[in-house]
């Protein structure tokens, strides 16, 4: 069979204005925290939403630290109730600016301590990017929360919707210390809505070539 | 005849790639970019690709990294075997260069020592470096920052040499296709196919350092290229994962002899945050 090169023969959608480059592909949402149930409900997987207000930053090594604090029973650094986590471990500012570029780290390191967090604090949102497991899918069902994706490698843009940016617990942690940050209009995408949407999921139902196309099996370039 | 090269020399250079190659993303990656907004066909995809030039564009005019996680410093050393390098012991310059170019650059530290609850080395130190002899007087340095995220969704596999072309082609395919939108796509996919256990993984990193756009000089090789980025560019992955037809710019593919009862395998996934800058002394 021979190829068929994927992006020639399918419907575009170049011609929508709305894609075009500097345009946002769709109408943007935008949310405050903390976030009520409300808002929660609201958001569907594939949204663009844009979140203004305090938010905290923190890695694997806070998460454990907090999910630790929780099994003895002590208070956490921060009240989690209606909050959103963002998962990113900033580069140092340069002197005179807020913060130094701060992308989304790879979400599924969080899952083992996420769903604990959403039950036990009333956490609404993460920020991170890539899959989340079962589990913390769940949670967002059982407890209305929600999953956001920011766009990984958009460090520099990002950054520049922040506005403060302070450090309030594990300092020795260094980038991956427990941050304040407050946004305006940071650019996410709803990947986990709280009725089990997965944009992921749903782009390659959406977007995947089912016909696979295989390779003219004649020489063997590996093996000449 | 032999040339000197100093320590402080190298060190300079070091320093100033790390910067730089986290700086500035290349021409050619922001050329591929720019291409693949042209063919991409969802919206959300379009939207990725048009964050990602926008902040290429701020990280270059604010001198701030491309991306948060500027990685480990790789650096690939080609040491004309006429050379001779005074005033110290050659990689203590390079790591010397990485810790001054990522302190003073403002780049993120991000090396942990030891590697089972350790502490981070605070100066991203040390580098890990490769270095090859080659004939002449002159040394050519490379930095190239490799992220933790692209990095983690790589893998290699010994098959059996039965398994050809197919059985490479379909490791390929299934690393992709399991990276789904971990690793931040749109994506370079780096594949080494020969050699042994290490040296195919050597082989998929150093696909990555060839410009984009340049095939393989072999036809053969160029063409198992154009067919494994088609079939990337099937699965419906798409910029930053959001579903779309560019999942990958580029597969770069480099071969070695192998012994005749292995064909060892490796995918070294890259980001689109595709850092490397060279200077020959
Ligand atoms: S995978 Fe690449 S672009 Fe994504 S966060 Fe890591 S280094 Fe940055």
């Amino acid at each position: 069979m021979k190829f068929k090169y994927p992006s020639r023969g399918t419907a575009p959608m170049d011609s929508n204005p709305a894609c075009r480059r500097g345009a946002p592909a769709t109408e943007d949402k935008r949310i405050r925290t903390p976030l009520e149930d409300a808002v929660v409900e609201d958001l569907r997987s594939g949204d663009r939403v844009l979140v203004s207000g305090v938010i905290y930053a923190a890695r694997d090594s806070a998460h454990k630290r907090l999910v630790e604090l929780l099994d003895r029973g002590e208070e956490l650094p921060v009240d989690l109730k209606g909050q959103i986590i963002y998962y990113v471990g900033p580069a140092p500012a340069r002197p005179g600016r807020v913060i130094g570029s701060a992308g989304p780290t790879t979400s599924g390191r969080m899952d083992p301590y996420t769903p604990r967090l959403i039950a036990a604090t009333g956490l609404k949102g993460m920020i991170g990017k890539g899959y989340r497991s079962s589990e913390v899918k769940k949670a967002l069902v059982d407890h209305k929360a929600v999953y956001f994706a920011a766009v990984g490698g958009a460090g520099a843009l990002i950054a520049r919707c922040i506005k403060r940016a302070e450090v309030i617990a594990y300092p020795d942690l260094g980038p991956e210390a427990l941050h304040l940050l407050e946004v305006e209009d940071l650019p996410v995408t709803v990947i986990n809505d709280c009725y089990g949407g997965d944009l992921y999921t749903e782009a390659l139902a959406r977007y995947s070539i089912k016909e696979v196309p295989e390779l003219p099996l004649g020489k063997d370039p590996a093996l000449s | 005849m032999t040339r000197i090269i100093t320590c402080d020399e190298i060190t300079r250079a070091v320093a100033d790639l790390c910067r730089e190659a986290n700086y500035y993303l290349g021409k050619d990656v922001r050329g591929a970019l720019e291409g693949a907004l042209a063919r991409e066909v969802s919206p959300q995809g379009k939207d990725v690709l048009n964050q990602l030039l926008e902040n290429a564009a701020i990280a270059a005019a604010e001198e701030v990294p491309i991306c948060q996680d500027t990685g480990v410093a790789v650096v690939f050393l080609e040491l004309g075997q006429e050379v001779q390098v005074q005033g110290g012991y050659l990689y203590d310059a390079i790591n010397a260069g990485v810790r001054q170019g990522y302190t003073e650059g403002y780049l993120r530290k991000s090396m942990v020592y030891p590697p089972l609850d350790g502490r981070n080395t605070g100066d991203n130190t040390p580098a890990i470096i490769h270095t090859e002899i080659v004939p002449g007087d002159k040394l050519t340095i490379t930095v190239a920052p490799k992220g933790g995220g692209s990095e983690n969704m790589s893998a290699a596999v010994m098959l059996a040499p039965a398994a050809g072309i197919r059985g490479v082609k379909e490791f390929v395919l299934e690393t992709v296709k399991k990276a789904g939108p971990n690793p931040c796509p749109p994506l370079i996919v780096g594949v080494g196919i020969g050699g042994n256990f290490e040296k195919c993984a050597l082989l998929a990193k150093k696909a990555l350092l060839r410009p984009l756009g340049e095939p393989h000089p072999l036809e053969g090789i160029a063409a198992l290229e154009r067919d494994l980025l088609e079939s990337i560019n099937c699965l419906g992955i798409g910029p930053g994962g959001f579903g779309g037809r560019i999942t990958a710019l580029a597969v770069h593919v480099e071969i070695f002899a192998r012994h005749i009862a292995s064909l060892p395998v490796a995918v070294n996934i890259q980001c689109h945050a595709a850092r490397h800058k060279s200077i020959t002394l």
